[in-house]
C-alpha cells in the first residue's frame, strides 16, 4: 500500500495522567504503549491472547493489549505495571514476588503483577485454586508457577492486614 | 494490506450506515478472535468497526419472558451479572471456560457464535437454552435459531452487511436447569475435545417434561440432537432414557480424528458427557426445590 495510513488522536488516562497518542486505526495497544508512550514494562510475548505478558487494565478490567486496538481505549483509562507502585514504594504483589523468588527471568513479570493485582481487587482472599485459575492466562517458563502462587496469596494477606 | 479505518458508531442505525454492503468491514467485539486472524493474515478487513459503544450491542436485559444479551457484551459481564448465572448455570459454565481471565474480559456470547468454530463452548449452551439470534441487516431485521446461525466450520449465517445484534433465550419455566460440560486435556485454557450442552425441564413427579440436548467439537457444527431429547421427555430421567439419549447423541456425532482425539474416542466421551451433564442439571432443579 502506498497510501498512507491514516492516523487517529486518541485520549485516555494512562496510569492516572490524561494522555494523548496518535495510532494507526490497526495498531494495538501493546505497540502503542510501547513503542509511541515508551511504557516498556509491558511485554509482547506471543501477539495473541495465548502467554499474557502484556495484560493491563483497561477501565479495571484485565485484558491482553495484543488483543485491543488502542484506537478502542479513547476516553477510557489504561493502567500499566508502570503504574502500580506508589513512588518508590512497590505494591504488595510485586513485594511478594520478590521475597517468594517468583520470577527469574522476568517477561512475565509485569503481566503476573498486573493480573495478580486485579485478582486481589476482584477478591480479596482468594482460595490457592481461585488464584490458579485467575493467572492460568499469564504463561511463566521459568518458576514452574508455585512461588508465583505463593506470592500473591501472601500478597492477600498482607492487603487484608493480617500478618504474614 | 492493512486496517485503514476503525469506526465506532454509537447507534445501530450509524452502525448499519457505515457498514453499508458491509464489503472490507469487519465487526469488532471483543477482538479475541478478530485480532488474532488478522494478525495471522487470515483476515484483512480495511475497516474496523467496533460495537462496544451501541447500547444494544452490550446490554444484558431481562424481563419476565426473556433474557436479551446484546452480541458484544463480554462473557465477563454475563458471568457477573445479577441474574443470569442462576438462570442458565450451564450457560456460565461455558462462558467460563472459553480462555483466561484475560480472555473471558473482553469476548462475547455473540462473538463466540459469529466465529463458528466447531468447538466452541458457549453454542452447544446456547443451543440447549433455545436462544435465537437478532439480526439487523441492509432489508431489515430476521430472527434465527442458533442452531441455525451456524452453517459450517467458522461459517455463520449472516450476509455481508447483516449484524448480529442479540441472543435472546426463553426465560426458562419453573422445573428447569441446564449444564455444558466439556472435555479438555488440561482443566483450563483448551479446545474441546468434546462438548454437551443440556436443558431440562422436570416437573414435581419427577417426569421430565422438556428437554433440550446439544453437541459440540463433534461435528461441524454444534448440533442440536432432537432424538436425544425425546428420549427424556416422558421419562423419569431413569437408565434406560439416558442410555437411549446417550445412544442418539453418539449416533448424531460425525467426528474428526485430530491430535485431540480420535473419532471413536470423541463419541463415546460426548455420550459421556451428556449423561453427566443431565445429571448435573436434574441435581440443580431438585437443589432448587428443596
Amino acid at each position: 500500500m502506498n497510501k498512507p495510513l491514516n492516523k487517529m488522536a486518541v485520549q485516555a488516562i494512562i496510569n492516572g495522567e490524561s494522555t494523548a497518542f496518535l495510532c494507526s486505526p490497526g495498531q494495538v495497544l501493546a505497540e502503542v504503549l510501547r513503542d509511541e508512550l515508551e511504557l516498556i514494562g509491558t511485554k509482547i510475548g506471543c501477539n495473541t491472547g495465548d502467554c499474557g505478558a502484556c495484560s493491563v487494565l483497561v477501565d479495571d478490567r484485565l485484558v491482553c493489549s495484543c488483543l485491543v486496538l488502542a484506537a478502542e481505549v479513547e476516553g477510557k483509562s489504561v493502567q500499566t505495571v508502570e503504574g502500580v507502585a506508589n513512588g518508590g514504594e512497590l505494591h504488595p504483589v510485586q513485594q511478594k514476588l520478590l521475597e517468594h523468588g517468583g520470577l527469574q527471568c522476568g517477561i512475565c513479570t509485569p503481566g503476573v503483577v498486573i493480573a495478580a493485582k486485579a485478582l486481589l481487587e476482584h477478591n480479596p482472599d482468594p482460595t490457592e485454586e481461585q488464584a490458579r485459575y485467575w493467572l492460568a492466562g499469564n504463561l511463566c517458563r521459568c518458576t514452574g508457577y508455585d512461588k508465583i502462587i505463593r506470592a500473591v496469596l501472601d500478597a492477600a494477606k498482607t492487603m487484608r492486614g493480617e500478618a504474614a | 494490506m492493512a486496517v485503514q479505518e476503525f469506526i465506532s458508531p454509537t447507534s445501530l442505525s450509524e452502525a448499519q450506515l457505515v457498514v453499508g454492503d458491509g464489503a472490507a468491514s469487519s465487526w469488532l467485539a471483543g477482538g479475541t478472535d478478530l485480532l488474532v486472524g488478522i494478525r495471522l493474515g487470515a483476515r484483512d478487513p480495511a475497516r474496523v468497526i467496533d460495537l462496544k459503544q451501541i447500547p444494544e450491542l452490550t446490554a444484558i436485559e431481562i424481563d419476565e419472558t426473556s433474557v436479551r444479551v446484546g452480541a458484544a457484551a463480554s462473557a465477563f459481564d454475563v458471568l457477573h451479572n445479577s441474574d443470569v448465572p442462576s438462570l442458565f448455570p450451564g450457560l456460565a459454565e461455558a462462558l467460563n471456560l472459553i480462555g483466561s481471565t484475560q480472555i473471558t474480559g473482553r469476548c462475547s456470547a455473540g462473538g463466540n457464535l459469529c466465529n463458528a468454530s466447531p468447538a466452541a463452548d458457549s453454542i452447544p449452551a446456547l443451543i440447549a437454552n433455545g436462544a435465537q439470534c437478532r439480526i439487523l441487516g441492509p432489508d431489515g431485521e430476521r430472527t434465527l435459531a442458533v442452531e441455525d446461525f451456524v452453517v459450517g466450520p467458522n461459517q455463520n449465517a449472516l450476509a455481508s452487511g447483516e449484524l448480529l445484534v442479540e441472543l435472546i433465550l426463553p426465560r426458562p419455566p419453573a422445573g428447569t436447569s441446564d449444564a455444558y460440560l466439556r472435555l479438555t486435556p488440561r482443566t483450563e485454557m483448551d479446545i474441546a475435545v468434546a462438548g454437551a450442552g443440556v436443558s431440562i425441564t422436570v416437573d414435581e413427579s419427577g417426569t421430565c417434561t422438556a428437554a433440550r440436548v446439544a453437541i459440540g467439537a463433534v461435528a461441524p457444527t454444534a448440533l442440536l440432537v432432537e432424538v436425544a431429547a425425546q428420549a427424556l421427555v416422558g421419562s423419569q430421567l431413569d437408565q434406560a432414557a439416558i442410555d437411549a439419549a446417550v445412544a442418539a447423541v453418539r449416533a448424531a456425532a460425525t467426528p474428526i480424528s485430530d491430535k485431540r482425539g480420535t473419532a471413536e474416542y470423541r463419541t463415546h466421551v460426548v455420550g459421556v458427557l451428556v449423561s453427566r451433564a443431565i445429571a448435573n442439571a436434574q441435581a440443580r432443579i431438585q437443589e432448587a426445590r428443596s
